[in-house]
């Protein structure tokens, strides 16, 4: 069964642009992205939406939805009314090149600040021998498709430009998380953590974890454990004293 | 480094929507309920600790338990002990509540309802902040938000005695309904003690070789478990308190009178 949509689409390069009435025919089982294609095929062959997969899984076709950050092929139409007005807009925490589509090079900036993994320097590539148990807490977070959409909406830079500097965003912060979880992992993350990559502005809020379309938990899983791990280093003087008495 | 404002040239190339979100859900509805359920609280709680009806043999209300000056009861001093003595003139609830009120106010959970209710720092993702500047955690005073797992020992404590005073009550009137809306309100405290996430680091998530401690890894699977549940157990630990709190104290007034109260 169709219907005629109605949409707003935000259409401009740079910051400067407007948001744009269309109608636009929307046909059952069709997702957001259907229609932003239906519309740039039948209406506004310039606009421009980054796209790729349309299953999910390559995290391009980020975008904000009635306020909301989703993805565009994830959206389902029928969560809408025929008479509800769609307003589609682009990520708001990053520059914009084009209408739905942002420069997120902010991100490549932060995952290039991170050091990689590090192992023991006596253990070959090879010689790496772990149990399930060591590494499933850390493997939930390589399910990650990097959509930056945690990124978008948390507020430490989406409110607060400035923060940008000093702030990894939850998307790299649960990378340092992963790597010090890493059995085989001898980098010293936690001061940097804290220091360099600006975990101490995270408020716990959760905004990343309600919009993470892998369900990561993000905040209970490696936010939360990294802020304990950087309290056992800095702000615990019992573990502090264990560890001197017991040189651990 | 270079310092940016809201009006930066970086934060002008975002798209310069005007309005503070384009949300056309209740995205209010949240914050909103739990401003209101946090401030119920602390207007009870202010209530409770400046009452002075708070025992009736066998019971004694959680708010101002454990009692341990010697202007309680005798039946209400913990193990029949009055440490304190006689100086301490206020509420004898005062003693204890910095404990339990660390706990909760540091607790992660509650940390993101009243960052998000109270103070607007989101109200609701997506939604834009009232504020100019953010900080964060980093600095004082929220970085003392970082003493939670010493809250936590102190909690322990106070779940263990509000089990002591549950069991007392059963011991000694194991049909009456206080006794029951104790041990309900004892056994969420308990849970919502253990839920939390500086019980859950201790166990073992500070651990990076879970197979080299299995009873360590098992502690911590029951903990995660129940850390899944730690909003829904910080509201109904938060309420039960209330509700057994209240209960006792309409006791001891003789409001309710019922022969199995």
């Amino acid at each position: 069964m169709s219907y005629k949509g109605k949409f707003r689409v935000w259409r401009g390069e740079g910051g400067e642009g407007r948001l744009e009435d269309f109608t636009v025919e929307v046909n059952e089982g069709e997702v957001v992205l259907d229609v932003i294609h239906r519309l740039q095929a039948t209406q506004a062959p310039d606009l421009a939406v980054r796209w790729n997969c349309k299953a999910g899984k390559c995290g391009s076709c980020s975008m904000e939805i009635n306020g909301k950050p989703r993805l565009g092929c994830m959206t389902r139409m029928s969560t809408f009314t025929e008479d509800e007005t769609i307003t589609v807009t682009p990520m708001r925490t990053f520059p914009v090149i084009k209408d739905l589509v942002t420069d997120v090079s902010y991100n490549y900036q932060k995952a290039r600040e991170i050091p990689s993994f590090t192992p023991p320097k006596d253990v070959k590539p090879g010689e790496y021998r772990m149990q399930q148990i060591d590494v499933e807490r850390s493997q939930e977070f390589r399910k990650c498709i990097e959509c930056f959409m945690c990124n978008n909406v948390c507020h430490v830079i989406r409110d607060h430009e400035e923060n940008k500097t000093h702030f990894a965003g939850p998307r790299f912060l649960m990378r340092i998380a992963e790597l010090d979880m890493h059995p085989y992992d001898v980098a010293d993350r936690k001061d940097s953590a804290q220091e360099d990559h600006g975990l101490g502005y995270c408020n716990i809020t959760k905004c990343c974890t309600e919009v993470c379309p892998e369900h990561i938990k993000i905040t209970d899983n490696a936010l939360i454990p990294m802020k304990e791990r950087v309290v056992d280093r800095k702000y615990d003087p019992l573990v502090w004293l264990g560890n001197k008495i017991f040189r651990r | 480094m270079t310092q940016q404002t809201a009006e930066s040239p970086a934060r002008k190339q975002r798209a310069q929507l005007k309005v503070r979100t384009l949300r056309t859900d209740r995205w209010w509805l949240a914050p909103a309920l739990t401003f209101a359920g946090l401030t119920f609280f602390l207007i009870y709680g202010f209530w409770a600790i400046f009452d002075k009806s708070y025992f009736v043999e066998p019971y004694i209300a959680p708010f101002s338990s454990p009692c341990l000056t010697t202007a309680c009861p005798e039946g209400a001093r913990l193990f029949g002990w009055a440490p304190i003595g006689d100086w301490f003139a206020l509420p004898p609830g005062l003693i204890i509540l910095g404990l339990p009120a660390g706990f909760r106010f540091t607790c992660y959970y509650y940390r993101k309802s009243y960052y998000r209710s109270f103070w607007l720092s989101p109200p609701a993702c997506a939604v834009g902040e009232p504020h100019k500047k953010y900080t964060g955690e980093t600095r004082l005073p929220l970085v003392i938000q970082n003493v939670h797992r010493y809250f936590f020992y102190g909690a322990i404590l106070i779940g263990a005695i509000l089990s002591y005073d549950a069991i007392l009550a059963l011991i000694h009137k194991p049909a009456g309904l206080g006794t029951w809306i104790l041990l309900i309100n004892a056994a969420l405290i308990v849970l919502y003690t253990l839920s939390c996430h500086s019980c859950r680091h201790i166990t073992a998530g500070r651990l990076n070789h879970f197979s080299k401690h299995p009873l360590r890894y098992r502690a911590w699977t029951f903990v995660s478990k129940l850390n899944a549940k730690h909003m829904q157990l910080a509201w109904a630990s938060l309420f039960s308190v209330m509700i057994a709190d209240f209960y006792v104290r309409m006791v001891a007034k003789g409001v309710i009178t019922f022969p199995f109260a």
